[in-house]
């Protein structure tokens, strides 16, 4: 019994910190319609600001609190609506979703940059305080956060119904525009949610450090349990989430306390938070179709046929030569590139086309590759297969969402990605706790393909192949059908499209192909881990893409290559490690808005060149000789809107070898 | 003449590539009120959304009285005494009549005040004080809406379409408000596309047509000159 | 049978009842009006019935058969094909492909693999937007945009036709050319049921007229009777004399296209002063069948 009472009361204190954050969370999101995946990592950040004060700088700690929960917390937060999120609530999900992302790589960027790994702890509050309660102990850290929770509640409460300001806050969620006629700011109204929600989050932050260790990760994945309380109320009602708070923090420790510690279940105690966030989506009910928000956004143009195959040529060539000449570790990371180029190619077509974001494509990745050294039949067969398995594993985790869009379907996919990493990699059927599996070089028709230069040159077919199918695909009709989805879903609906289905097959799509890199990534290195497909990895791949523009095969090129040279950097440059995040993060903060990324500034530069200074050069030039002995075209032009047309006429030089 | 309360030169407004508003002139004295009608598309409500700062002029100039506020934010220009009834149900439908109240205090009236005047005019608000606004019948809404004309004494007040949508009795009811207000002092610009109950209140009347006005004077002569206009004009 | 049914539908968003115990009906082969002052809940009528919003209380039965449960897609599987008030067209596609779209997801899977150029460049012939076939859909005009939404929606071959103020953004030779398009659609054994401002169009055209105020069917009837119902006047014009208080947008057609009121103490400004035309009332196209 006292045992009993004793995982209850755990289960309280833990569940008082979620809701603290979760409600933080929900404040933030119904005000400015932002979802801020970022929340925890905030919290993360204040933690280490609280132990830089209070521990390495010696402040007592009420100051050290002062000036992180109602200082730089609350200015963080004020900053953060002003610069980085304002007007992201009325624009697409996927956008909002990539830019805390982003905030949320910058922010672990930032914390590894300043406060460098080592040991570090965090005294709870009131240490010596004990409050007996029968047979049980409560401590007073654990008092101390059950109530705090209370007066946030109450606080909460109070300044949403019994303010002006509070009642501006709710009146700016349905109408800003009006509340501005009333004389009232909407952008102070958001500007102190965000205040106080980033507070919020590092009151929990702040709270649990002395439970969970200061980690980077660890504080910042605890969000996951906010997410799921939040979703519990709907992400707007404020008592609901409480709930939610407390039967998860309840059912995590008697979890924690009664499931048998051998077996899968020791694992399942890890993932409680996120099965929670599974249950809670797959339980909203379906959203309705909402019309009158059609936005035509600008596409990247796509290229012609002949064009892509051009660069295909191009792109072979240059892998055969380095192929060639480069020694194996160097082949390795090329190799690398080429995996990570693919998986971005597989958000090309979820995000770039779709409009879906996924949080976890490394995970898909990785049931790729472990199905692939699973099966252990390095063939062309094993490979299909590999993909087939993990195209089948992205239906289902689609599958009970399909009812759901944008933001639930994103955060469906983290909670995915949190199981695979915790419980499915790490068990002892898969790659075991830490373990590896051995996986073989692919064979072609009974030809191995043993050497690492030829096994790379076989992914850049592979990359290549999957570029020109992307393209064809994108060009045919499905391509346009996706299109059509992102810009009205309501219109696909009354055209008789049925979006749930067409949503799951997008999704297994996606996932096959990134399955496809997994296993062939597998191949390429021989011994394959969990730790190659952490789902965390999974945030600046996406990052990355979006970067560098998640509409066109090139931004997943570029991507790719970026993605692969972040480690390489970091392990050359060890002092700038956590730079290189922020820069990603941060990067993907500023450009987030646009998907076509830094891929579109190219071809806008090549056709820049190509209207303003070929003619130029051409004009100099006293005769110009054959067209296709003319300087190579600079414009990596991925052709015009009507590739039907008018783009027959200009092939390339390059198409013609 | 005293300086006029609001002073519109060659006020040029769009959406994208498509001009709305294409060099308007549009005087309001003190204390008048003025019926702007026009057919549907004329950009009445576009000047509105200009006048009230809710869209960006493209050029021209606007002053309230006497001061240049063009570009200026609408939240500001509702601080300092311009009182914007848009389009439509100009409340929070999920907030009670008595927070949509409390919100009004925003231009500038304390609050406990808003709610004294709001209350003495509508009874009925009284009554429904900690009913959702959205839960309201349309007349109800639009009472709620008036309030806010009312209570916080406006040096000008904008009345976008008042009648939208309402039965003819409550849109009468509304426009005795109206004449209430004027009678107060408040100068009105009210925008109407159909005529009748709003010139029965005004002093002055416009017409807009294509963007820019084509005709103002007295509702009698406007109506004179430029009835088939009004009517005729919208196809 | 008539081909759409829609029975005392009631929808209510929170407190505010947008649709009030409405029944009425479209009929295959006649064009039906839906008229109603601004927000007396044509368009949710529309999303009822289209399956994009659910009533709360009601039935929608379509080919005799009830659909209510049905979802958007599935009843547009059925024969649906709808237009929308504010504009949903596939922006980032051009005209063309957007109506390529369309006829890919009817004709589903295998027979997107079927070549369709021929079938989109009739149909948009038949619309009269050939001339944009290459401009990207957010580009085009309003009223061009609304022609594009029914070649869009012609694609699917529905056999009732639900159009929101299609007629809006037109020009009036345009609107003519539109009229008579109609007219057409419905002879080919259509039903079309349109919400429509412009009371010309709506008087000419429309063989049946069901009016909507606060939610409710006030009243349903041929043009010549809609025109002499003292509901309807009452409804648009606030009183059944030609008093002109309170009329809402686009209501002023009303009077042009020969609302028949009767004139009695005229007010300086009213119907009346489209005297000449209301006399010479047949300016009422007749329907062309």
């Amino acid at each position: 019994m006292s045992t009993f009472l004793a995982f209850t009361i755990f289960g309280l204190f833990s569940g008082a910190a979620y809701a603290i954050a979760a409600s933080g969370l929900v404040l933030t999101y119904t005000t400015t319609r932002v979802f801020n995946i970022a929340h925890g990592a905030l919290g993360m950040v204040m933690s280490f600001l609280f132990w830089d004060f209070s521990v390495r700088q010696g402040m007592p700690t009420w100051l050290a609190l002062v000036l992180v929960l109602l200082v730089v917390a609350p200015a963080v937060g004020w900053f953060l609506q002003r610069f980085v999120c304002r007007g992201l609530g009325e624009g697409p999900v996927s956008v909002s979703l990539v830019v805390t992302v982003g905030l949320l790589v910058g922010c672990i960027g930032l914390a590894t940059q300043v406060w460098k790994p080592e040991a570090r702890s965090v005294m709870p509050f009131l240490p010596d305080t004990r409050v007996q309660l029968g047979s049980i102990t409560v401590t007073g850290h654990q008092l101390i956060t059950i109530l705090l929770s209370a007066v946030v509640a109450a606080g909460l409460f109070l300044l949403l119904n019994r303010t002006r300001i509070g009642t501006a806050m709710r009146a700016s969620v349905d109408n800003p525009e009006l509340l501005k006629l009333f004389g009232g700011r909407p952008d102070t109204a958001a500007a102190l949610s965000w205040a106080i929600g980033t507070s919020l989050a590092a009151l929990a932050g702040v709270l649990l450090v002395s439970q969970v260790g200061l980690d980077y990760y660890a504080l910042t994945l605890l969000v996951i349990n906010a997410y799921a309380a939040a979703m519990f109320g709907r992400l707007k009602s404020l008592p609901m989430t409480f709930v939610g708070a407390m039967v998860l923090g309840l059912s995590t420790s008697y979890a924690s306390g009664y499931l048998p510690t051998e077996g899968i279940f020791n694992s399942v105690r890890n993932v409680m938070p996120a099965l929670f966030l599974f249950a809670v989506i797959v339980a909203l009910p379906q959203a309705q179709l909402r019309i009158g928000q059609v936005k035509g956004s600008v596409a990247a143009p796509v290229p012609s046929t002949p064009k892509a195959l051009a660069w295909g040529a191009v792109l072979l060539g240059v892998v055969a030569m380095l192929s060639g000449s480069m020694s194996t570790a160097n082949l390795l990371l090329v190799g690398t590139a080429a995996t990570y180029a693919m998986v971005m190619l597989s958000l090309v077509l979820l995000t770039g086309y779709g409009g879906h974001v996924s949080l976890a494509q490394l995970s898909f990745a990785g049931v790729g590759a472990l199905a692939y050294a699973k099966l252990d039949e390095p063939s062309l067969y094993g490979l299909a297969l590999a993909s087939l398995i993990a195209a089948g594993v992205g239906a289902l985790v689609a599958l009970p969402v399909l009812r759901l869009t944008g933001l639930y379907l994103a955060l469906a996919t983290m909670a995915f990605g949190v199981i695979m990493d915790k419980l499915v990699f790490q068990h002892e059927s898969a790659f075991g706790f830490n373990g590896t599996l051995p996986a073989g070089r692919m064979s072609f028709f009974g030809t191995a393909v043993s050497s690492t230069g030829g096994y790379v040159m076989l992914m850049a077919v592979f990359f290549v192949l999957m570029a020109l199918f992307l393209l064809a695909l994108r060009r045919g009709p499905l391509g346009r059908v996706l299109i059509a989805m992102r810009d009205s879903p309501a219109a696909c609906g009354t055209l008789g499209l049925d979006m749930r289905w067409f949503r799951v097959g997008l999704f297994a799509l996606s996932a096959g192909m990134a399955g496809m890199a997994g296993a062939l990534f597998a191949g390429l290195r021989e011994t394959i881990g969990a730790a190659d497909f952490q789902f965390f990895n999974s945030l600046p791949l996406l990052l990355l893409a979006v970067v560098f523009g998640v509409t066109t095969v090139t931004g997943a090129t570029f991507g790719g290559i970026g993605l692969m040279l972040m480690p390489v950097l970091q392990s050359d440059y060890p002092e700038l490690s956590g730079l290189i995040f922020a820069v990603i993060g941060f990067g993907a903060v500023a450009l987030g808005r646009d998907p076509n990324g830094l891929a579109n500034l190219v071809f806008k530069g090549g056709r820049l060149a190509q209207t303003r200074l070929l003619p130029r050069v051409r004009a100099s030039l006293p005769e110009l000789p054959a067209r296709g002995e003319a300087a190579p075209d600079p414009s990596y032009d991925e052709g015009a809107d009507a590739p039907d047309q008018s783009q027959q006429k200009e092939v390339p030089v390059h198409a013609a070898p | 003449m005293s300086v006029p309360i609001l002073e519109v030169l060659d006020l040029h407004a769009a959406y994208g590539r498509i001009e709305v508003l294409r060099g308007v002139d549009l005087t309001v004295p003190k204390g008048a009120v003025m019926a702007l009608l026009g057919p549907n598309g004329a950009g009445k409500s576009t000047l509105v959304k200009v006048v009230s700062g809710q869209k960006r002029a493209t050029g021209g100039d606007i002053h309230l009285g006497g001061v240049h506020v063009t570009d200026a934010d609408s939240a500001e220009l509702a601080r300092v005494g311009l009182c914007t009834v848009p389009e439509g149900r100009s409340v929070f439908p999920n907030l009670t009549v008595q927070e949509n109240l409390v919100l009004m205090s925003y231009a500038g009236v304390p609050a406990d005040a808003v709610l004294d005047t709001a209350f003495s005019y509508f009874p009925r608000l009284a009554e429904r004080r900690h009913q959702l606004a959205g839960t309201m019948s349309g007349g109800e809404q639009q009472m709620l809406a008036m309030s806010r004309a009312l209570a916080s004494d406006p040096a000008l007040l904008l009345l976008d379409e008042l009648s939208m949508g309402l039965a003819p009795l409550i849109v009468d009811e509304l426009y005795d408000t109206v004449a209430q207000i004027a009678e107060s002092g408040v100068s009105i610009l009210c925008i109407e596309q159909f005529a009748r109950t709003a010139l029965r209140v005004s002093d002055y009347a416009a017409v807009m047509i294509g963007g820019r006005i084509v005709a103002t004077g007295e509702p009698a002569e406007i109506l004179e000159t430029m009835d088939d206009v009004i009517l005729g004009g919208v196809a | 049978m008539p081909l759409l049914e829609v029975d005392d539908v009631v929808v209510q968003f929170g407190g505010v009842t947008a649709v009030n115990h409405a029944s009425f009906e479209a009929h295959a082969g006649r064009i039906t009006g839906l008229i109603g002052p601004n927000g007396a809940g044509k368009t949710t009528c529309f999303n009822v019935i289209s399956g994009l919003q659910k009533p709360t209380k009601g039935q929608v039965r379509f080919e005799g058969r009830a659909v209510t449960r049905l979802p958007v897609n599935r009843r547009a599987r059925r024969g649906m094909g709808r237009t929308f008030q504010r504009l949903e067209a596939f922006g980032s596609l051009t005209v063309r492909e957007n109506v390529r779209v369309a006829f890919d997801i009817h004709r589903g899977v295998l027979g997107m693999l079927r070549p369709a150029a021929s079938d989109v460049d009739a149909l948009l012939e038949r619309v009269g937007i050939s001339a944009y076939a290459h401009e990207r859909a957010d580009s085009i005009p309003t009223g061009t945009a609304r022609l594009l939404e029914l070649a869009r929606c012609l694609a699917g071959e529905p056999s009732l036709l639900l159009l929101d103020e299609p007629s809006s953004g037109l020009d009036e030779s345009e609107t003519d050319a539109f009229g008579d398009l109609l007219a057409e659609l419905a002879q080919e054994g259509r039903a079309v049921l349109m919400v429509e401002h412009d009371m010309d169009l709506v008087m000419s055209v429309c063989d049946d007229i069901h009016v909507l105020d606060f939610g409710s069917v006030i009243a349903s009837g041929a043009p010549s009777d809609i025109r002499r119902d003292a509901a309807v006047q009452k409804a648009y014009l606030g009183y059944s004399d030609s008093d002109d208080d309170g009329l809402p947008a686009g209501a002023g057609h009303v009077g042009r296209g020969g609302v028949d009121v009767t004139r009695t103490d005229l007010p300086p400004v009213g119907v009346d002063d489209m005297g000449d035309e209301t006399t010479v009332l047949p300016a009422v196209r007749e329907p062309i069948r």
